[in-house]
């Protein structure tokens, strides 16, 4: 495959590139030996995390949230692993191939991966952990993302699963963190509530809402990994107290840190910053088929009157990079860096609004901080910059408690914030594509949604990529989400931890797999 | 002392019914909060198939009444159910968390009852001096600030690089007793300062009502030191009021940590009450909601006993 070049802009990469050269730099000796050594074996990685809930629980189909996410990594394997690149590599499936029109996928399997009750993994416990997720009266969050598989067969160590439709990217569906591969019981189906998996590390203790202790797997097949002897994951709730226990050495490394006080954190000594640019992005999402957003002009006007730089600067404190309203990050595959970048222009805003009709508009936004960090404030902002271009925004503030379930997707304008996808695919066909469970701006577009079934199932990579291309435009230039900020997953760690010099940006966490792929340092 | 007797029965009635009318209460309370379980654990994720299936496999669709009764039926036979969201033992998700919050609360009140008594009886004694006006002031201001900065101000001072306490108290694993010591030291520290300044103000002002008392006269007259007039005189008249104050400051421990617990990541009940609250989990917040009735319950009667037991008027009453 040939290396698309973007013209201009930085790329994930070379910005990750670039702060691991500043932290090498740093830990240069004045006899300007680097610190920086090969992964050694051993000792306790600490991590405080910022979420985690006493209702979480062990079932994999109510995973949510990065407690549980990050769990899921450290305790299972899945069939496919999204390398630190974002490339998709094997794990528990040695190699796979589609058919010509990429509804049968064959899944080769490895064999004498034992799991930590020392059963060995077959084909059987495959189809078990992905036929719990499916059926009628499935009660996981990822039922729809496994609703397309319409059946799943084995042979010996391979497994064939037959799509209804054609998808181009299934092996990355099959990453998916709800679905780690779980050891069938009895009557062929898992127990969704085991603590058994063949991940890098067993599970020991558990308590939801407080913290997770693991130690190393012994019989672990990757022999690269897993470095650690034993992982400890610990609830810290606190934006301060998180911050204090790292400072103050009771943890090494925090998995999120307030944005408001990473200036401070920063000038802590032996405390290093971990900033990934991903996936996760920030949106104001308008229904297109309300009063006065089912008019494009409305929307663009609106588009034009949000000055985005100022967000990135202020509610991020420039943790972030610009949005262009589409869904998909800067340093995915089939980015389109083309793309004229909408930003802040009251005069085009003026000029969509006369073309919508128009001289002045009075709308009403709907925002709760549970809608991302800051989602009051950046209304706010957004209501000034919106008041020169003649539009007068209201922010109307909503309760935290209930806001997923009374506000998103229930009042026209309203703030939301996603995690991204690995693939456009997933994101569009989640979030954009008609019909879609959470189309959250109700859009409906013809040829966008004629693309998004064209591109799933085409197996050419320049074809898909123009596809993709013209989808990022259609969305950002007649969808109804205003996505003004990808904010990058913030962490700090201490100097002890040596990270790899590439960090995956699809999750947080070095995309979930910290405890396998870091280490402490010599 | 059969009048003593009586009122404990009356009172541990009374406390049942307090307890019936709070399940009560908590029950509509939560049913008018938006969302419904199943919505707020499959969270943004949740696609209308899916919650209805959640729903009716946890019989959410019953009606309110129905659920009710038979969450009442089953405490009624000592059973409080299972937690909606991980399928774990109600008892056994409230029991650990119970124990950490008492031992928390009992740590407080070693240092908190002793200590406030103490100044408070020295504030009445040294009245309107230097003394008195310094404990009074850092009483009321350590009260006035908000229990988050009052945390944060220890851990900066008394955690952290070279402190000599952890910064968190979060307790894994096997913890010993001075371990346990040590790690929550900073957490009782702080709800000592918060619960202090309230004792010791009742305990000053119940002495230096008393103080005016002709009987304290006489004691004065016949020529007692002024320590031993008010510990042997003043005090044990005085007690009522300020076992009042101790019990309500001690169910305050108990039931009113969350801030405190959530900067110092203490696992107590707090937190899994919030926790559950916003998800919904009915049968833990109602197990939880009764447990911290039943402290202020118990913790009152208690009050109210032993300030008869202390005032002999009321005991042979006629």
């Amino acid at each position: 495959m040939t290396k698309f070049n973007r013209p201009g802009g930085v790329s994930r990469r070379t910005m990750l590139q670039g702060t691991a050269a500043v932290g090498t730099a740093a830990l240069i000796t004045p006899w300007g030996t680097p610190l920086r050594a090969q992964p050694v074996r051993g000792g306790t990685l600490r991590i405080g995390m910022a979420h985690g809930s006493t209702t979480d629980s062990l079932d994999p189909g109510t995973w949510e949230n990065d407690f549980t996410i990050l769990q899921g990594h450290t305790r299972n394997n899945y069939l496919t692993e999204i390398a630190a690149d974002g490339t998709l590599v094997p794990e528990l499936a040695e190699s796979w191939e589609a058919s010509a029109d990429a509804k049968t996928w064959t899944f080769r399997l490895r064999e004498n991966v034992a799991f930590h009750s020392g059963h060995i993994m077959t084909a059987e416990d495959v189809i078990a952990s992905i036929n719990y997720h499916r059926g009628e009266d499935s009660t996981s969050a990822a039922a729809p993302i496994v609703a397309p598989i319409t059946d799943i067969t084995a042979d010996g160590m391979t497994v064939v699963f037959t799509l209804e439709s054609g998808n181009a990217d299934f092996p990355f569906v099959v990453s998916d963190y709800h679905l780690p591969i779980l050891p069938a019981v009895n009557d062929g189906a898992i127990d969704p509530m085991t603590t058994d998996g063949c991940g890098p590390y067993v599970l020991n203790d558990l308590e939801f809402g407080v913290s997770a202790s693991y130690t190393r797997h012994d019989g672990y097949w990757k022999t690269d990994r897993a470095h650690f002897d034993a992982i400890e994951q610990i609830v810290i709730h606190d934006n301060a107290a998180r911050q204090n226990a790292l400072i103050s050495g009771e943890v090494d490394y925090i998995d999120t840190a307030d944005l408001n006080t990473v200036h401070l954190l920063e000038r802590a000594p032996g405390i290093q910053i971990l900033s990934v640019a991903g996936t996760q992005h920030y949106g104001l999402p308008m229904d297109t088929r309300a009063e006065p957003f089912n008019n494009n002009d409305v929307r663009m006007a609106l588009k034009f009157a949000i000055d985005r730089q100022q967000l990135v600067d202020t509610i991020l404190n420039g943790y972030g990079e610009i949005g262009n309203d589409h869904p998909i990050g800067s340093g995915q595959q089939f980015y389109n860096a083309e793309l004229e970048q909408h930003s802040y222009d009251p005069d085009r805003a003026r000029f969509h609004l006369r073309e919508a009709g128009m001289e002045n508009l009075d709308v009403q936004i709907h925002l709760a901080d549970a809608a991302f960090a800051g989602a009051l404030d950046a209304g706010v902002l957004f209501a000034e910059s919106a008041a020169a271009a003649g539009i007068n925004l209201e922010v109307v503030r909503e309760p935290d408690d209930g806001y997923w379930s009374n506000v998103w997707m229930q009042k026209p304008f309203a703030g939301t914030y996603w995690s991204g996808r690995p693939t456009e695919d997933l994101m569009f066909s989640t979030a954009y594509s008609e019909g879609a469970a959470w189309n959250e701006t109700y859009w409906s577009h013809e040829r966008f949604n004629e693309l998004l079934v064209q591109a799933r199932s085409e197996l050419d990579q320049d074809l898909r990529r123009e596809m993709y291309y013209e989808m990022q435009d259609i969305c950002a230039n007649q969808g109804g989400a205003l996505i003004p900020m990808f904010a990058s997953y913030v962490g700090a760690h201490t100097e002890a931890l040596a990270r790899p010099d590439e960090i995956a940006a699809n999750w947080r966490n070095d995309g979930q797999r910290i405890a396998e792929r870091w280490s402490f340092a010599s | 002392m059969s009048h003593i007797s009586t009122m404990i029965l009356q009172r541990l009635a009374l406390g049942l019914v307090t307890l019936f009318v709070v399940s009560l209460i908590i029950f509509l309370g939560t049913e008018l909060l938006p969302g419904d379980f199943a919505q707020e654990i499959l969270g943004q994720s949740a696609t209308p198939e899916t919650v209805a299936a959640l729903r009716n496999q946890l019989g959410l669709n019953d009606p309110m009444l129905v659920r009710y009764a038979n969450w009442l039926g089953d405490v009624v036979r000592g059973d409080l159910g299972q937690s909606l969201a991980n399928g774990q033992s109600v008892s056994e998700l409230i029991g650990r968390r119970l124990s950490w919050t008492l031992s928390l609360a009992l740590y407080a009140a070693i240092i908190a009852v002793p200590l406030s008594l103490i100044l408070g009886i020295l504030a009445a004694l040294f009245r309107n001096s230097f003394f008195d006006r310094f404990a009074n002031a850092s009483a009321l201001t350590s009260i006035s600030f908000p229990e988050f900065f009052v945390a944060y101000i220890l851990i900066f001072y008394l955690a952290g690089a070279g402190g000599p306490f952890p910064s968190m108290s979060s307790m894994r694993g096997e913890v010993s007793w001075g371990e346990y010591l040590h790690r929550a030291f900073l957490p009782a520290l702080t709800l000592t300062l918060v619960v202090t300044a309230h004792m010791m103000r009742m305990t000053r002002a119940a002495i230096i009502n008393l103080l005016a008392s002709p009987y304290i006269e006489m004691a004065r007259l016949k020529g007692m030191s002024p320590m031993r007039v008010i510990v042997k005189h003043a005090l044990p008249n005085a007690l009522a009021p300020i076992i009042n104050v101790i019990a309500l400051n001690l169910a305050y421990l108990i039931t009113g940590v969350v801030v405190v617990e959530v900067v110092f990541v203490y696992p107590g009940l707090g937190q899994l009450m919030v926790d559950s609250v916003s998800a919904r989990d009915m049968p833990v917040v109602q197990g939880i909601a009764l447990i911290f009735a039943a402290a202020y319950v118990l913790l009152n009667l208690t009050a109210d006993v032993l300030a008869t037991l202390s005032n002999p008027r009321l005991v042979h009453r006629r």
